[in-house]
């Protein structure tokens, strides 16, 4: 379970708090996206709920981060990092940058973690396949593209199997394929009882794999609810956030007033081809 | 106008042995609007970083208006051809939005009035007037993404190249890299764009390529790159069209690959 008690957190420098009274709370085995305009405090959000704000990027925070009802701010960085796994939005800024090959990339974490050599070799393996990249294992992580360096990055925090994981945007430099392994992989890992939350712009993904959404405006959670009622909520465009295509085209035909053949057409068509949402 | 061509490029990382093109020729017109989408490691930034010579291709030419683009320097090539990165912090160093968008056409030679019109253009074209005076890092990374683009739109480049624009960018990010697109391919300048995003490609875009393991598949208007006799070889690279396509197809309609096309033949 991961939860966030009233927070309110502001940059070191910032004139006023980019988070306000923000109260989450994420079940095991539930996975809560986040979406909203861009600096509505998506980011900051993932920051907070890792327990990287204000430990290590500086700034001042009020409220608690609690980590199945323990308070994350007294752990230990190597405690912390044993109990939620972040994934920031730049795959650049993930690559740890001192291992030779994407294997010991994606080993890197769970040797930290000092876990038995023959479970190390297990987890890097099933990390490696689950994303797809398990033929890239003996090329150099810097010298990938960005969406192969963004899969690379995924598999690391797998293969920690974390029991809570927050994710920044994980799959902006994704092409579909490799966006849907990193659906199926969280879904697999939130099933195993980790507590997922994801920032998205994709909010095709979003529906595809959360429980709950929440959506941010100005630091302020604006919306929140089942999955399948924010993301058709009528006030989603006016925070920025772009709708589920079948959402979109379904609007788009009220907006044409086609007739109720066509669009009874379209909702077969939808069905058929069980768009998410 | 400025005509690129690739002339049957192939690129081998050094080192690597990894051949991330393979024998690729494509011609581009000057103001054409060219979408290049493919896997995750098909290619697609390597084939942009050759237009303005951050890459020499390893066998093969690339033609900048009919000559082989090898014979200029890349300051030369920088007049020619604008290339925005994927992640604008390789790309950002100046310590003030302005100042990051002064530096290009300050080294291409404009001052003065020239300058200041330049400047204030791009900042506007992105929503980033207001912003003149902010430190790029005090952005956020999606406006910081647009001040990239800014500071390359400054330079009026006869081609616009761009690395994945709309990713990490909210609905309204979207729309100002679509507006900027449309105008730069108003004013008859050329732009290439990656992306994964189908229907921001199918939208946006006259042309698409499509590039599985280093070499072009298919090449055309979206209309035909989306139409469902294309699917197979989409798919063949994991790509999916997009929704509008589908649906279409599945109402049997012909080529829908946007939005606007699906809901038009819907009410025909």
């Amino acid at each position: 379970m991961l939860e966030l008690d009233g927070i309110t957190y502001r940059y070191a420098g910032a004139p006023r708090p980019s988070m306000h009274e923000v109260s989450l709370t994420l079940a095991d085995g539930e996975v809560v996206g986040i979406v909203g305009a861009s600096e509505a405090g998506k980011s900051t959000l993932c920051l907070v709920a890792a327990g990287l704000a204000p430990r290590t990027v500086g700034g001042s925070l009020s409220g608690r981060v609690l980590l199945d009802g323990h308070d994350a701010a007294p752990l230990a960085m190597h405690q912390l990092a044993e109990r939620v796994g972040i994934c920031f939005a730049n795959p650049a800024t993930q690559l740890s940058r001192v291992t030779a090959t994407v294997y010991e990339e994606v080993a890197f974490g769970p040797m930290n973690l000092g876990l038995p050599r023959g479970e190390i070799i297990d987890r890097t393996g099933a990390a490696l396949e689950a994303l797809g990249v398990a033929d890239l294992a003996e090329r150099e992580p810097a010298r990938l593209s960005g969406g192969q360096q963004q899969l690379v990055a995924v598999a690391g925090l797998l293969a920690m199997h974390p029991q809570h994981l927050v994710l920044d945007e994980p799959t902006a430099q994704l092409d579909p394929a490799g966006t849907q392994l990193v659906a199926e992989a969280l879904a697999r890992l939130a099933a195993d009882g980790a507590s997922i939350l994801i920032a998205e712009q994709k909010t095709d993904l979003l529906a595809q794999i959360c429980t709950r959404i929440v959506a941010l405006e100005a630091g302020r959670i604006a919306l929140e609810g089942a999955a399948a009622d924010v993301l058709a909520d009528e006030r989603l465009t006016g925070l920025g956030v772009a709708l589920p295509g079948s959402v979109r085209i379904r609007r788009l035909a009220e907006a044409a007033s086609l007739g109720s053949p066509q669009r009874d057409k379209l909702a077969t068509a939808l069905a058929t081809l069980d768009a998410p949402a | 106008m400025t005509d690129v061509a690739l002339e049957s490029v192939s690129y081998v990382y050094p080192g690597s042995g990894v051949r991330a093109l393979d024998d690729v020729s494509l011609r581009v017109a000057g103001g054409e609007g060219l979408a290049l989408v493919g896997q995750n490691g098909s290619g697609k930034t390597t084939l942009v970083r050759h237009l303005n010579g951050l890459l020499r291709p390893s066998a093969g030419r690339v033609m900048l208006d009919g000559a082989d683009a090898h014979r200029n320097t890349v300051a030369q090539l920088a007049r020619s051809i604008g290339l925005v990165f994927q992640d604008p912090d390789q790309q950002i160093f100046a310590g003030s939005v302005r100042a990051e968008v002064e530096f290009g056409p300050r080294n291409l030679g404009l001052r003065g009035e020239q300058l200041r019109v330049a400047i204030e253009e791009a900042l506007e074209a992105v929503g980033l007037a207001a912003n003149a005076r902010t430190n790029p890092y005090d952005l956020g990374g999606s406006r910081r993404k647009l001040l990239a683009l800014a500071s390359v739109l400054a330079m009026r480049t006869p081609v616009l190249v761009l690395d994945e624009p709309t990713t990490g960018q909210d609905v309204r990010g979207v729309e100002v890299v679509r507006r900027v697109i449309d105008s730069a391919r108003a004013a008859g300048r050329t732009v290439i764009a990656i992306s994964h995003d189908m229907e921001f490609v199918a939208s946006a875009f006259e042309r698409v390529v499509v590039l599985r393991a280093g070499s072009v598949i298919l090449d055309g208007p979206p209309s035909v790159i989306f139409a469902e006799s294309s699917w197979p070889e989409l798919r063949s690279t994991f790509l999916e069209p997009p929704l509008a396509a589908r649906l279409g197809a599945q109402l049997g309609f012909q080529a829908t690959p946007t939005d606007d096309a699906l809901i038009r033949a819907l009410a025909q």
